[in-house]
């Protein structure tokens, strides 16, 4: 779009733009070396400060108590969001009235609460004690959440399949599960993968919430570790550092099961007189 | 149930702090999330390279995270602030730009081709297809992924209960801790405090699409 917009460059404004570019760089560099004088100045980035995550015993603590755990509680909340949405998105959209409205107001009332206050009334009124604890009570909480939001997908995808498809089907004389199930789910799951793997990866994040109901995961670990050894920064650049490896693999995993098995083609489909080129937007 | 409405001003003030945080963060990260989508689309390449890297870098950290470098990491390097709302600001700030970045950017790249190029060929500058033809589309189309932005800016302001400021979370842990009995309804009015601020926010940007929808 941007070179729709400019006339080429010519030797002047290339010029310019290499003024530019020299200027930010530098700039950039700036803040970076900021950062680092910052950390040199107050002895951060003296050795025995990052001698934590060379230690084996403490990188074991961090990987299998921190990581291992976060990951544990994000599929346990993924599948079970999985299913909270596929009921409650079902029910969005059922044709009784006695249960799209039950459906819609759990929906909406889980999607507008913030999570952390989800999990922390979760935690001190069924956690605490001979309760559930940390772990399940944060499990839950995504579980709620995530669920509510991925029903609402759910709604949307099934909904964004052409009518004709539904109409054709039951003209052929489909039941309305088989509707469901054999027409418009296997089209729907397609339009709505993006949105899925980007919600798998808010709950990987939301894991983190756990540091407030002492629940295990990485940001736990990270917490006992800069109690006890005083390396804060250290510990949070580590610990976002795991955070943002973790997340990227599950991005690149979920955009390669989607090409492997979904194709990459977003869906097109196109009714009858209605050509490709009218959608380009 | 008595303890909450006899001390219903508590509520309305930890209320009140989670919206100062939401407005300031808000429009510091409106501000920050322009600056930072100008800098992806422009033709300094450096830049683009540095906001795209920022945004990959910022979508893949958990708030959370965020929250622990300015208020446990940050003292450590000797740059203190000594107002919690302050650091608070700061980390919703840094988090939200980038949400707020990719929302304006996918808006302007909502724009077809075809109008740009058509503008383009009816001889208007870069200025004034920008002025008349681009950014008014662009400016529609941001709206709905910005509206979205914003309310998950006004949920996420609860994160800061777990950093000591007062906000309406934080307050609803004490007033759980005092009555075990009360809990659920306790739990139920601070959710409905947080709902009216989602259905203020979602009402006042289906109205702003309402009020600039155009004929197409």
């Amino acid at each position: 779009m941007s070179t729709v917009l400019f006339d080429t460059p010519g030797p002047r404004t290339r010029a310019r733009h290499r003024l530019y570019s020299v200027i930010a760089s530098l700039a950039l560099l700036g803040v970076v070396a900021l950062i680092l004088w910052r950390m040199y100045d107050t002895d951060q980035l003296e050795y025995e400060k990052w001698e934590y995550f060379v230690t084996p015993d403490y990188v074991n603590v961090l990987l299998v108590d921190g990581l291992v755990e976060t990951l544990k509680m994000a599929a346990l909340a993924i599948v079970f969001a999985v299913v909270f949405g596929l009921v409650f998105g079902a029910g969005k959209i059922s044709d009784h009235a006695w249960a799209r409205w039950p459906c819609w107001v759990v929906v909406e009332f889980f999607r507008a609460v913030p999570l952390l206050l989800l999990i922390v009334f979760i935690f001190f009124t069924y956690g605490t004690g001979d309760g559930i604890g940390s772990f399940w009570s944060v499990v839950i909480g995504l579980t709620l959440y995530n669920g509510s939001v991925l029903a609402e997908v759910f709604r949307a995808g099934i909904n964004a399949v052409p009518d004709g498809q539904s109409e054709a089907a039951y003209a052929i004389g489909m039941r309305k599960t088989q509707v469901m199930t054999i027409v418009l789910l296997p089209q729907a799951v397609k339009i709505m993968l993006p949105a899925i793997i980007s919600q798998c990866v808010v709950a990987l994040k939301d894991t983190s919430l756990g540091y407030y109901v002492l629940a295990p995961g990485l940001t736990a670990v990270g917490k006992q570790i800069y109690t006890e050894a005083n390396n804060q920064v250290q510990v949070a650049i580590v610990v976002a550092a795991l955070y943002i490896i973790s997340n990227l693999v599950l991005t690149w995993i979920a955009t390669w099961v989607q090409r492997r098995y979904v194709g990459e083609q977003k869906l097109e489909v196109f009714a009858v007189g209605y050509t490709a080129s009218g959608a380009s937007a | 149930m008595e303890d909450i409405y006899s001390n219903f001003d508590l509520v309305l003030s930890a209320f009140w702090l989670t919206i100062q945080l939401l407005v300031i963060s808000g429009i510091a990260s409106l501000v920050f999330g322009t600056v930072l989508a100008a800098m992806r689309v422009g033709p300094v390449s450096v830049l683009a390279k540095a906001g795209a890297l920022y945004v990959s870098v910022i979508r893949n950290t958990p708030l959370l995270v965020v929250f622990i470098f300015v208020f446990v990491a940050m003292p450590k390097l000797e740059l203190n602030f000594s107002s919690f709302l302050v650091k608070g600001v700061i980390a919703l700030t840094v988090y939200t730009s980038a949400f707020v970045c990719e929302a304006i950017r996918s808006g302007v790249n909502s724009v077809p081709m075809g109008q740009a190029e058509a503008s383009r060929a009816i001889g208007l500058t870069f200025a004034g297809s920008m002025r008349f033809v681009i950014l008014p589309q662009a400016l529609r189309a941001v709206v709905p992924p910005l509206a979205s932005v914003i309310i998950a800016l006004a949920k996420n302001t609860s994160i800061a209960a777990a950093f000591g400021l007062l906000e309406a979370t934080a307050r609803m842990r004490f007033f759980t801790n005092n009555n075990a009995d009360d809990r659920p309804l306790i739990f139920i009015t601070f959710a409905i405090g947080y709902i009216i601020i989602v259905e203020a926010l979602s009402a006042g940007a289906h109205g702003l699409e309402r009020r600039w929808r155009i004929a197409r």
